[in-house]
This record gives structure tokens, C-alpha cells and sequence, in this order.
């Protein structure tokens, strides 16, 4: 008889206390971000495809065509193409090309460039209607910004 | 309007009353679809419906037109007849019961002398369409959803009523609208906390709202006693299930809240309607708020807690008043 009233007692006293802590939450502002109106900022650390890095010094990229990063890269995605011009040290570079849709985003072409040419971007929206539109060049996109 | 002149006053009185309560049975669905699904989002830290209409406001009008939109698919060895007539029969129950409440002095269609009892057997009769809806389904899911339903209801009709009794005992009549008057200097939830406590959560299980919403148990029996039931006829069971809420809540306000009783609003014989409204809605929102609290019992500790603890305390609480009555 007494383990009746002592389980009755418990009981709705657990029930209430966990009516009180639903109601705190109701108070609570929501958690979520409205997304496609609102966004997080994104993390330093956050990994997006590669970019080639604008020098502040030249106001262009740092590439010599090593070619490093396109014999080191396991997917085989990135294609240097450069060309030996007059008046110039070296190769010149005249386009960079990555295929998005077999990177694996391993980040090997970053660590082995010598003049940290690369970088990760920071994009994340990233959706398209044909895989062509993830065919990258990014000498292009350097120039246009 | 001169044909509105020729009809009998009381013809036209029945005719705005079901046009009245079919309205609001369809908004009230709206609203407390909408509530719930916003309040549970809140509880849950997240904001609920947002993107249709401000604050996702018309979320549930754009539901209702795609089940209105859908396909009513019977299945193939289902009795016909019944199928089609369950979803009726769950909801006309609910149109005939809005006859004895009473939302304020001047509103109230009839004041029947046993309008309680008259309102108790027609609610009880939403169980009656929800063993013929799972009965008739030829669904083993739909048919333990209805047989946990009855046995559910069957159980907890008893505390229920043993703890309306008690306040039949203190006002000698089965009358609602009696039952607003004799609470006019103290409300009966006062005199009688433990009748009330008792009859809310007799209520719940009776409306099969959460934890007592075994008879829908998604993880074991899919959707319960409405499996089949597809389209429009799907929404009729949603409407009787936020109706008999309202009319749980409302017996509730009724009884032992006081009805229309409020402080006192210009044109008090019909705007205490409002004060009922409120009182009827605060109460929904503790419903919705166990909802989201609570997890669901099993079905032994349903039973368990129907038949050892709240049985036993209803009719404790009956004997004590009985005697109080009498001295």
C-alpha cells in the first residue's frame, strides 16, 4: 500500500517536471537557420574545390607549370597547360583545368605546390544541370574575379 | 429575404446552427492542426511550418486542397458499404454533439435536461465508427488499431464518468447550462481538483492523444484503424479527432472551469462565448503540450493506470462527495 502512494507520488512528479522542462524550451528561441534568407558563416577550415591564389605583390597567380600538382593528383582531375614564351623565365601558364566531378577534395595539389599557388575555396552551393558546368577552368576564373 | 420571413423561426434556427458548427468544426480543425504542428516545431526548438503564407499560416489550407485533391482508393475485399460510411459515422457524431454546449447564456443551440449524458453517449459513439473504419479495412493493422481503440475507450469511459458524477452530485442536474449557473460564486475545479485531473487525463486517452495514442502507434500498426483510408475520407477522422478534442475540453470548461463565467464584456449573454473560447483553448494547448512531453505507454501500463489508479481514486472522490452532499 505504501510502495502504491510512494509510485503514485513519483510518478506525478517525474510527469510534471518533464511538462516543465518541455515548457522552458517552448520559450527558447528557435535553433534553426532559415536557410536559402539566412546563412552561417563558413569555417576557415572549410575545404571547397581549389582555387588558384591572386598575389597581392603581381596582382596575378603565383603557377610556375611544375606541373606537381597534375602528376601528384590521385583522381588524375587537374590538367596544367603551359607554354614557353619570349622574354620570360620558365613556362607561362595558359590554363588550369579541374574536374570537379572526379576530385576527391584530398588536397594533395595544395601541399606539394612550392609557391602555394592553391588554395580551397569556400563555395558550398554547389548544384548544376550537366557535369560540364563542373568541367573548372581556374586560370579563367582568376581573371574574372 | 422575404423567403428567410416565411420559414419558421425554429427551421431557420436548425438551419444557421449546422451551418454554424459545420464552419467551425472546419476551422477549428485548421487552427488546432496549425497549432500543433507550430507548438510542437517550438518545443522542439524549431520554428514548424514557415514557408506557405506568413508564418506558414495557410500550411493547412494547402493540405486540406491536396487531400481533397486525392484519390479514394477502397480496397478490393473491403465491404464497400461500410468503407465508404465509417468516415460519416465518425464525423456526424460530432456535428450532433455541439447542440448542448453551451458558449454563453444566449448561445446555445438546445438545453437539453441530460444534455451531459446526451453529449457522453454521442461521443462514445466516435468509437463505434472506429471499430466499423478498422473492421471493414481488411487490414490487420487497421483491425488492432479499432480493437485497442474500444478497449482503450471501454476503460477509461469509467473514471471519466465516475469523475462528471461528482459534479452532477453538487449541482443536481444533468443540464450544462445548469452547470455554468451553479459555478457562479466558485467554480467546481476548486471544489472537486482531483475529478478534474481525473477526467482531463481520461480525456486524453479517450481522444487517443498522445500517451494514450496506441490505437495510432505508427511503429507497430503503421497508421492504426485509418490505414485505408485515403483522400478526403482520411480527413474526416482528422476532423472528428480535433473535434472530440474541442468537446473534451469544452465538457472540461463546462463542468468545472465556469463556461461562460468571466470578468464581464459588453453584451455578456454572447460575448462570454469569448472566456469559453479561451478557457477551452488553454486547455488544447495542455493537451498539445503533453503531446510533445510525453512519450507513449505500453499497453498493460495503459490499462494498469486505468484500472489501478484512476478507477479506484474516481471512486474514492465519488464516495467522499457523496457523503459531503449529504451532511
Amino acid at each position: 500500500m505504501k510502495e502504491y502512494f510512494t509510485q503514485l507520488y513519483i510518478g506525478a512528479k517525474s510527469l510534471l517536471v518533464g511538462l516543465g522542462v518541455t515548457f522552458r524550451a517552448l520559450l527558447h528561441p528557435a535553433v534553426t537557420v532559415h536557410y536559402p534568407r539566412e546563412k552561417l558563416t563558413i569555417s576557415p577550415n572549410f575545404h571547397g574545390h581549389t582555387l588558384l591564389v591572386k598575389d597581392s605583390e603581381t596582382g596575378t597567380h603565383r603557377c610556375i607549370v611544375c606541373m606537381q600538382c597534375d602528376l601528384n593528383c590521385p583522381s588524375n582531375c587537374i590538367t596544367v597547360v603551359g607554354e614557353k614564351r619570349e622574354g620570360s623565365k620558365g613556362k607561362t601558364l595558359t590554363a588550369y583545368h579541374l574536374d570537379f566531378t572526379k576530385c576527391s577534395l584530398c588536397g594533395i595539389c595544395v601541399e606539394v605546390c612550392p609557391t602555394q599557388a592553391l588554395d580551397f575555396s569556400d563555395e558550398y552551393e554547389l548544384a548544376g544541370f550537366s557535369r560540364e558546368e563542373f568541367h573548372y577552368n581556374l586560370l579563367k576564373r582568376l581573371e574574372e574575379g | 429575404m422575404e423567403t428567410v420571413g416565411t420559414l419558421p423561426p425554429q427551421l431557420l434556427r436548425m438551419i444557421l446552427s449546422a451551418v454554424v458548427v459545420i464552419a467551425f468544426v472546419f476551422m477549428n480543425g485548421l487552427l488546432l492542426g496549425y497549432l500543433e504542428r507550430k507548438l510542437a516545431g517550438r518545443f522542439q526548438l524549431r520554428p514548424g511550418p514557415m514557408e506557405v503564407g506568413p508564418q506558414g499560416m495557410l500550411q493547412m489550407v494547402a493540405d486540406a486542397v491536396k487531400l481533397i485533391g486525392k484519390q479514394f482508393i477502397i480496397p478490393r475485399q473491403s465491404s464497400t458499404t461500410l468503407f465508404r460510411l465509417a468516415p460519416f459515422l465518425a464525423f456526424v457524431p460530432v456535428g450532433v454533439s455541439f447542440i448542448v454546449i453551451p458558449l454563453s447564456s444566449k448561445l446555445q443551440v438546445l438545453d437539453l435536461d441530460m444534455g451531459l449524458i446526451f453529449i457522453i453517449a454521442v461521443m462514445a459513439f466516435n468509437m463505434v465508427a472506429t471499430l466499423v473504419a478498422g473492421w471493414v479495412s481488411n487490414n490487420k493493422y487497421a483491425l488492432f488499431g479499432a480493437v485497442r481503440s474500444v478497449a482503450q475507450g471501454v476503460a477509461y469511459e469509467i473514471p471519466m464518468l465516475l469523475s462528471l458524477v461528482t459534479v452532477v452530485l453538487l449541482t443536481h442536474s444533468f443540464s450544462m447550462r445548469a452547470m455554468v449557473l451553479s459555478q457562479s460564486h466558485i467554480w467546481h475545479v476548486f471544489m472537486q481538483p482531483v475529478a478534474f485531473v481525473i477526467y482531463f487525463i481520461a480525456g486524453l486517452a479517450e481522444t487517443h492523444r498522445a500517451p494514450f495514442d496506441l490505437p495510432e502507434a505508427e511503429s507497430e500498426l503503421t497508421a492504426g484503424f485509418h490505414t485505408e483510408f485515403s483522400g478526403i475520407c482520411f480527413s474526416f477522422f482528422f476532423l472528428a479527432e480535433y473535434t472530440n478534442m474541442f468537446f473534451v475540453c469544452s465538457i472540461a470548461v463546462t463542468l468545472f472551469l465556469g463556461g461562460w463565467s468571466g470578468p464581464p464584456l459588453p453584451w455578456m449573454e454572447y460575448s462570454g462565448a469569448i472566456w469559453f473560447m479561451l478557457k477551452v483553448y488553454v486547455l488544447l494547448f495542455i493537451m498539445i503540450w503533453i503531446r510533445w512531453t510525453f512519450p507513449r505507454v505500453r499497453f498493460d501500463q495503459l490499462l494498469n493506470f486505468c484500472w489501478k489508479y484512476l478507477t479506484p481514486i474516481a471512486l474514492l472522490n465519488l464516495l467522499i462527495t457523496a457523503l459531503v452532499v449529504k451532511l
